[in-house]
């Protein structure tokens, strides 16, 4: 099992592997486990190992290397690629394939790493299970009857299952986090614009954003560096330099640092204990470690959800407005002609290609959405939400004057039994009560494992850091790592 | 307006026309905005709405916009952003356009307009706004070859409009056609469109309806929103059409603006008559909200001040300068500034160097423009340059050439690149040395002698016969130095 990046580029330019051979090892792994995981949608064996040939001759040649070159990487099937298909587990796209890389995936080529395939999520992002994929649910590799979180289920689960030690996801509510906390994995939500979105198939654009999903806080900072960076296709991509991730983690002294604790997050109901043990565990590390520890209050936090199922939504409904069957993606071969009679050829096809194309959360979404937009009722809900947002912004801007992080839970529970919260969509939403926040205001954070509850099941903590902060969420993830294992325990019925 | 047999009736029109920026580029996206390309050869993941696509604002539209803008006399407010305006199409491949709800470019203008016949008393009509936004894709329903499919072309699926909609300030179909040629020359001559409804590079919709006055009671009609227009005539056209419907309508239901909602209706060129397309305007709800993959445009005041500077003159402070300048009639100035900017270079380097504008302006109206059309061409590549021209008039007015002498000029210098000395000379036209006309003169005379009576009686014009053969014998002799010399021997015979 090839669990970590690091590793493997070590493995490559000691000559005791070649990218060939650590990219046949991912895919016979990716084989073994598909069945029982089914953590992909698509992988090409073929392509993976030609690329695979192409950074071995390169290496014979002693030609210039990317940083991941010979590391396989697995992208979240919202990810456009020329070369696969990009589905977002949805029937709508079930078949399409677009004619050109999102940014990250260019960035990914250019780097020399092995794309070995696409992973399940839910459907277009929305979700926290994995189980509205149109492709079947994935499974943790840590209990199979439980899910993996979602909506990147597919992106964790294949690296907590050892398949590739990099993975890429998208994080618009948690999506990133929550699932890397349900399979004990770290995993970052960049700030907001600081990884370009062209060809990240939207979900809400305000929220979305692309993020490095790993083992470690090394790995996850190792494949940040060649996502990270200003874009002019991305309008709302921010032009800043890009600092040497690395190079912050040198050093595990958090001395001088203060890291606030959400009292909130603490308190409020129906926070699993473990969770709230691993939390307060946590405080110790990093007061041994040398921080200060302040409690601190986002005094709106009650809103983070509310406000974030009026906008996510809202977008959503818009930005899928575009699968209509005229173009590309599903459209419906026969119309049922009563609907075809009352509402004319061309609306018909388009509400039959959408209800037969669509899944019900998704639809459940764009109804949302719609609804919060329309004219009479946006004053209510969209604008609304927007002024909530503003104010939970100021929440962390005023914690922010006070404190360098925010510590506290990525989701209220460890991953719970697949089947649970699937009919119960209000249920499924509470998953994101403690990582809508940092989206909303457009902040890094990072999920970091934090052990085991009675159940053997991962825990997780989260850090949030201001905008454009993200080394300092990695030099306290890397300084918590330091004198913690939790990063390096495995699930047993896939230990190596 | 009084219908002769009905009600005092006072039309009222708003018109909101679309002009297409003259960028080389869509509004988010490289692509070339060329007319007339085969379909769909101008398209790219960012126009075609494809999943993950992302737009990213042209800025020279926005430097277009702010100079039409300024142009009738809007405001540019220092925030302007995108709004998604949301409805099923097929040629929406995205399912909202992109476009400005709230905090449009230009806000709060004005253009005057004149007619013709009292063109010292301008009226003017408010504008409410102007906004950017993308233009949609284009459907062809092709029934008449035994289809019942559509056909889609989108390359001109986010081609950069400003949409300019005017307060209901006109009260006619004429001057709804005048304000709409106002516009265009506005726009064509600060280069923001080329304003061609053909191509569709400028389209107007007109929404109409009377206020009738029954004894003293105003009653308006029903507001109907014209489209389809394809010409200024047709708009014109249109607008009567509808009049006289509305008032129709009127006298048969009594139907009122708080009976009916606003409809719109299409314009039959050919049977010269607008009819329903749509019956009840739907209150349509486009669920605007503000696009967030586009951030909000901050328009700092230097860079409106910036576009004023560089705005030049607008047509109508240049129809002045030209009037007082050379000395050209005010019709005249119209017709040259309606040419464009290059026209109005040439007129004004070849009148200078002439330095006789009447002439220069009627020279250009008649043998320039007309070479123009025939040929097709465009000033800019007219074999004649503004200098020679000038050149040219320059000895017409000097007496050096007559005006059939200068045409015969003129069209050698079209057919060769001649100086206007080498033409001259090529031509073998040569200034007569005055003893060589007296000489001429008196040989006609003594053949003709019965002029010099005809001309001693009073009947001066008899000269003119003897003018025509000295120019047969001596082509380049003058005829006014002709018919001078005639005249002096005639008096002193
Ligand atoms: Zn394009």
């Amino acid at each position: 099992m090839l669990d970590s990046a690091q590793e493997v580029l070590q493995l490559q330019s000691r000559g005791e592997a070649t990218a060939v051979e650590i990219t046949t090892s991912a895919i016979d792994r990716i084989d073994a486990t598909q069945e029982s995981i089914n953590a992909f949608t698509h992988v090409d064996r073929e392509l993976a190992l030609s690329t695979a040939e192409a950074v071995d001759k390169k290496r014979r040649n002693a030609e210039p290397l990317g940083p991941l070159a010979g590391v396989p990487v697995a992208v979240k099937d919202v990810l456009c690629t020329r070369d696969m298909p990009t589905t977002c587990s949805s029937n709508m796209l079930r078949n399409f394939r677009p004619p050109y890389d999102a940014s990250v995936v260019e960035k990914l080529r250019e780097a020399d790493a092995i794309i070995i395939g696409k992973t399940n999520m839910d459907e277009f992002a929305m979700g926290a299970s994995t189980e509205t994929s149109a492709f079947g649910n994935t499974r943790n590799p840590w209990d199979l009857s439980r899910t993996p979180g979602g909506s990147s289920g597919g992106a964790t689960a294949c690296v907590a299952a050892g398949t590739v030690p990099l993975s890429l996801g998208t994080d618009t509510g948690g999506s990133i986090r929550q699932p890397a906390g349900f399979c004990g994995v770290t995993g970052l939500k960049p700030t907001y614009g600081r990884v370009s979105r062209y060809g990240l198939v939207a979900f809400a654009s305000s929220l979305d954003q692309v993020g490095p999903i790993g083992w470690s806080v090394q790995d996850v900072a190792l494949l940040l560096q060649s996502i990270a960076g200003y874009e002019p296709r991305d309008s709302t991509s921010l032009n800043h330099a890009v600092p040497d991730y690395q190079s912050a983690l040198q050093s595990s002294d958090l001395r001088g640092m203060k890291i606030g604790v959400l009292r909130e997050a603490l308190d409020v109901d129906g926070v699993d204990e473990a969770v709230r043990q691993a939390v307060l565990s946590s405080i110790d590390v990093f007061r041994q470690a040398g921080a200060e520890i302040i409690e601190v209050s986002l005094p709106h936090s009650k809103y983070w959800v509310p406000t974030y199922y009026v906008i996510a939504p809202s977008e959503a409904s818009s930005n899928l407005s575009r699968y209509d069957g005229a173009h590309y993606g599903h459209r419906a071969t026969t119309l049922d002609p009563e609907k075809a009679e009352s509402l004319g050829p061309l609306v018909a096809t388009y509400c039959q290609s959408r209800a037969e194309g669509f899944g019900a959360e998704v639809k459940r979404r764009i109804m949302v959405g719609t609804y919060a937009l329309s004219e009479g009722y946006a004053d209510q809900y969209y604008n609304q939400a927007l002024k909530a947002r503003r104010l939970i912004k100021g929440d962390y801007d005023a914690a922010f004057s006070q404190v360098d992080l925010l510590l506290g839970p990525v989701s209220p529970t460890p991953a719970f039994p697949l089947g649970e919260k699937v009919d119960d969509p209000l249920q499924m939403y509470l998953c994101d009560l403690f990582t809508v926040g940092a989206n909303l205001a457009g902040i890094p954070a990072i999920s970091l494992p934090a052990g085991k509850d009675a159940q053997g099941l991962p825990l997780a903590i989260q850090l949030q850091a201001p905008a454009l902060e993200e080394t300092r969420l990695l030099f306290a993830g890397a300084a918590y790592q330091a004198t913690t294992d939790f990063h390096k325990l495995r699930p047993d019925t896939f230990g190596s | 307006m009084t219908l002769s047999d009905g009600y005092p009736t006072e039309t009222i029109i708003g018109l909101e026309v679309h002009v297409q920026l003259r960028t080389q580029t869509k509004l988010f996206c490289s692509c070339s905005t060329r007319f007339g390309a085969p379909p769909n050869t101008q398209v790219c993941p960012v126009c075609l709405g494809l999943p993950g696509a992302l737009p990213v604002m042209n800025e020279h539209a926005i430097d277009l916009a702010i100079r039409a803008g300024l142009a009738i006399d809007c405001s540019i407010p220092p925030m302007t952003k995108w709004d998604r305006k949301q409805y099923f199409y097929p040629d929406l491949p995205k399912g909202y356009q992109i476009s400005q709800f709230d905090l449009p470019i230009c806000a709060d203008g004005f253009l005057d307009i004149t007619n013709e016949a009292e063109p010292e008393t301008p009226r003017r009509i408010g504008i409410i706004r102007a906004h950017l936004e993308e233009d949609a894709g284009k459907s062809m329903h092709d029934e008449a070859a035994g289809r019942n499919d559509s056909r889609i072309d989108l390359n001109r699926c986010g081609t950069p409009l400003l949409e300019i909609v005017s307060h209901p300030d006109l009260r006619s179909a004429k001057e709804a056609k005048e304000y709409l040629s106002e516009l265009k020359l506005r726009m064509t001559h600060l280069g923001v469109s080329d304003c061609e409804m053909q191509e569709g590079s400028l389209r107007v919709d007109a929404n109409v309806n009377l206020h009738i006055d029954v004894d003293g009671k105003k009653i308006a009609t029903p507001i109907a929103e014209i489209k389809n227009m394809n010409s200024f005539r047709a708009v014109e056209h249109a607008i009567e059409h509808e009049v006289d419907r509305q008032y129709d309508v009127w006298e048969e239901t009594g139907k009122t603006i708080k009976d009916e909602a606003k409809t719109t209706r299409g314009w039959d060129d050919t049977k010269g008559k607008t009819f329903l397309q749509r019956e009840k305007e739907e209150s349509a709800d486009y669920r605007y909200f503000p696009d967030p993959d586009l951030l909000p445009i901050r328009i700092p005041q230097d860079r409106v001040d910036e576009a004023k500077a560089n705005l030049g003159e607008l047509p109508a402070e240049l129809c002045q300068r030209l009037q007082t300048q050379y000395g050209i009639k005010l019709y005249d100035a119209n017709v040259i500034v309606n040419q464009g900017r290059e026209l109005i270079e040439y007129f004004e380097t070849a009148a200078t160097k002439s330095g006789d504008g009447k002439r220069t302006s009627s020279w250009i109206q008649q043998d320039v423009m007309r070479t123009l059309n025939e040929n097709q061409l465009g000033i800019e590549d007219f074999a004649v340059s503004a200098a020679q021209l000038g050149d040219l008039l320059e000895r017409v007015s000097r007496g050096d050439l007559d005006n059939a002498r200068a045409r015969d000029v003129f069209s050698h210098l079209l057919k060769t690149d001649h100086s206007v000395e080498d033409a001259i000379k090529s031509l073998g036209i040569e200034s007569v040395d005055s003893g060589d006309i007296e000489v001429l003169c008196r040989e006609l005379l003594d053949a003709n002698p019965q002029v010099i009576d005809d001309v001693k009686s009073g009947k001066q014009q008899a000269v003119g016969a003897l003018i025509g053969q000295a120019k047969k014998k001596n082509a380049n002799a003058n005829p006014k130095q002709v018919r001078e010399t005639l005249l002096q021997l005639i008096a002193q015979s």
